[in-house]
């Protein structure tokens, strides 16, 4: 059978190799690869989709005043800590600690954000299901901002009143809202929580959750910027010269990476991510709780305080992500995020919480395919040699760069 | 390895007599390595097997077309049509359809849990929440109860 089969890849081979021949402008790349390259490549970028549950997600001006906020250390428990303090401007919005430091330490490697807009869950677990709602979750996490959405709510009250007003319109009245009240803080802030009156808490919430939606207005602007590997793809488009553009290591690790690497089963289309969760069998991270990836977020995702069918979302009740999650699928157990590649070589260290130092480490433990430490890891041991792994990591080393911004915001630090 | 200019006659020959060597080779490797991933893997059926239909249920009770709103793209959302008919072409309305699918050489699933969001009348149903995850050869079945009995149609797809 063996034979007979080879007979038919030989006489396969002995027509493609005349048609590659024949067909030069591919510069060796069967028509094939060349598609599977077009679709990782910048030109297969599709637009930004639309954000429903974000009414202002495409005012240039709620954009302005969430660049503002994403980088104001007021919006924190001790006056140090702002989006842009774990999500570093200059860094790709990562800041290459194995666990994110707000005023405390988070169990979490910080994720980059641009593209994100394109992601239909967000987090490792995905627990959440817009870019407003999650720029939420850190805010009111004891570990990363530390503060009250009372807090919050005054800060922008004091500070941004006009700018909130212009995109929202009045603000409500917060003269007899507490310093600190949230239903989340510590035990002072939730008694204070509990003692405001239920029109108080929506005020308040209505804008905490503005606050996310001006900040999602601003993430949804950071977008991938071209890399060498798309450069690559143009030239090899356009039946342009390819030569010098990338290594022939780097070459070859990208025949690698779409070919036995099995890479773009998770890792494709322009951001290098099909956007789903996997468990990989990550070792776990010694002295971090027990926590259960993909099934742990989908459940939360659907409950979530600031989902799509809550009522802060603008959605109205079109929520096709939640419609049709998949939840208590064991397969979930443990499984995160598939991160996307761009950029991926200037960010060690790797995985959920940074477990992995290296890109050669993160490569190695693909090649093993080690046994998950909780649930079934979906890894087969790709048995490359040293040498193809590191061909591969140098083509990952093509996948860098810019973050481009558009409309009217720029980069800024924290203040 | 990425050669920009036109290769001589020669040179060709030269690569083609390579390509052939290193197949023979790769062969006779990969012989063994698909014994050897054999439980993990599917063979890929002919490409006259792929399409969206019309394509006959497993035992012949039913003949079903699919009918995407838009042209099937790996990692969006979409709205998928089935019109499903008995052996003879008579719409099938009152059916009850359960959708469910995968890449039967990645051994997983769907990334979502599709549904009949809508009866359209004359045998059309649409079906919510389709989300392919990668290119390639994904699996896309329909499971029919109705006025024929119960079957299934398998629906090969190519991303």
């Amino acid at each position: 059978m063996c034979f007979h089969r080879l007979l038919i890849t030989v006489t396969a081979t002995l027509v493609s190799a005349i048609v590659a021949t024949a067909s030069s402008g591919l510069q060796g790349w069967s028509v094939a690869d060349v598609a599977m390259l077009q679709s990782l490549s910048l030109r297969d970028l599709e637009p930004l989709p639309p954000d429903p549950g974000n009414r202002v997600a495409d005012d240039a001006r709620a954009a302005a005043l969430g660049e503002r906020l994403f980088f104001d250390t007021r919006l924190s428990a001790n006056g140090r800590v702002a989006c842009g303090t774990c999500h570093l401007a200059d860094r790709d919005f990562q800041d290459g600690l194995p666990l994110g430091q707000g005023v405390g330490t988070t169990a979490k490697r910080t994720m980059p954000i641009a593209g994100m807009a394109r992601a239909p869950f967000l987090f490792w677990d995905g627990r959440k299901d817009s870019q407003w709602a999650q720029a939420l979750g850190p805010l009111e996490s004891a570990v990363e901002h530390g503060g009250t959405r009372a807090q919050y709510a005054r800060v922008v009250m004091e500070h941004y009143r006009a700018e909130y007003e212009a995109v929202f319109g009045a603000l409500p009245d917060l003269a007899a809202v507490p310093a600190a009240a949230g239903p989340s803080g510590d035990t002072a802030s939730v008694t204070a929580w509990n003692g405001l009156s239920v029109s108080q808490r929506r005020d308040v919430t209505r804008v905490f959750t503005n606050i996310g939606k001006a900040i999602a207005a601003y993430e949804r602007r950071l977008d991938v910027g071209p890399s060498r590997f798309d450069g690559f793809v143009d030239a090899l488009l356009t039946r342009r010269p390819t030569a010098g553009l990338l290594t022939s290591d780097e070459v070859a690790g990208l025949k690698l990476f779409i070919g036995k690497g099995h890479c773009t089963e998770c890792h494709n289309g322009p951001l290098f991510t099909n956007y789903e969760f996997h468990n990989t069998g990550v070792p776990a991270r010694t002295g971090l709780p027990v926590d259960g990836g993909r099934l742990a977020g989908a459940a939360a995702a659907l409950q979530d305080e600031f989902s799509c069918r809550s009522e802060w979302s603008d959605a109205a009740g079109r929520c096709p992500e939640l419609d049709y999650v998949i939840t208590g699928d064991r397969a979930q157990q443990r499984a995160y995020k598939v991160p996307s590649l761009r950029n991926v070589a200037e960010r060690p260290p790797y995985m959920h919480a940074g477990q992995l130092a290296t890109l050669a480490d993160v490569l190695d433990h693909y090649n093993r395919a080690p046994a998950a430490p909780l649930g079934h890891s979906e890894l087969h041991p790709l048995r490359l040699e040293t040498g193809e792994l590191r061909q591969l990591e140098r083509f990952l080393g093509t996948l860098t760069g810019p973050v481009r911004v558009s409309g009217a915001v720029g980069i800024r630090t924290p203040r | 390895m990425t050669s920009f200019h036109e290769r001589s006659p020669l040179r060709s020959t030269r690569a083609v007599l390579l390509a052939l060597v290193v197949t023979a080779a790769v062969g006779l490797t990969a012989c063994s390595h698909a014994m050897m991933l054999a439980g993990a893997g599917a063979r890929r059926p002919a490409a006259s097997e792929f399409g969206l239909g019309p394509r006959t249920s497993a035992q012949g009770r039913y003949i079903a077309t699919l009918a995407p709103e838009r042209p099937l793209r790996p990692r969006q959302m979409q709205t998928v049509r089935v019109t499903v008919t008995d052996d003879r072409g008579q719409a099938i309305d009152g059916a009850t359809l359960t959708i469910d699918g995968g890449m039967p050489q990645h051994g997983h699933g769907l990334p979502t849990r599709p549904r009949v969001t809508r009866t359209l009348g004359d045998g059309a149903y649409d079906i919510d929440g389709v989300r392919f995850n990668m290119g390639g050869w994904w699996e896309f079945r329909v499971a029919i109860a109705g006025s024929a009995g119960a079957d299934i149609v398998t629906f090969n797809l190519e991303l």
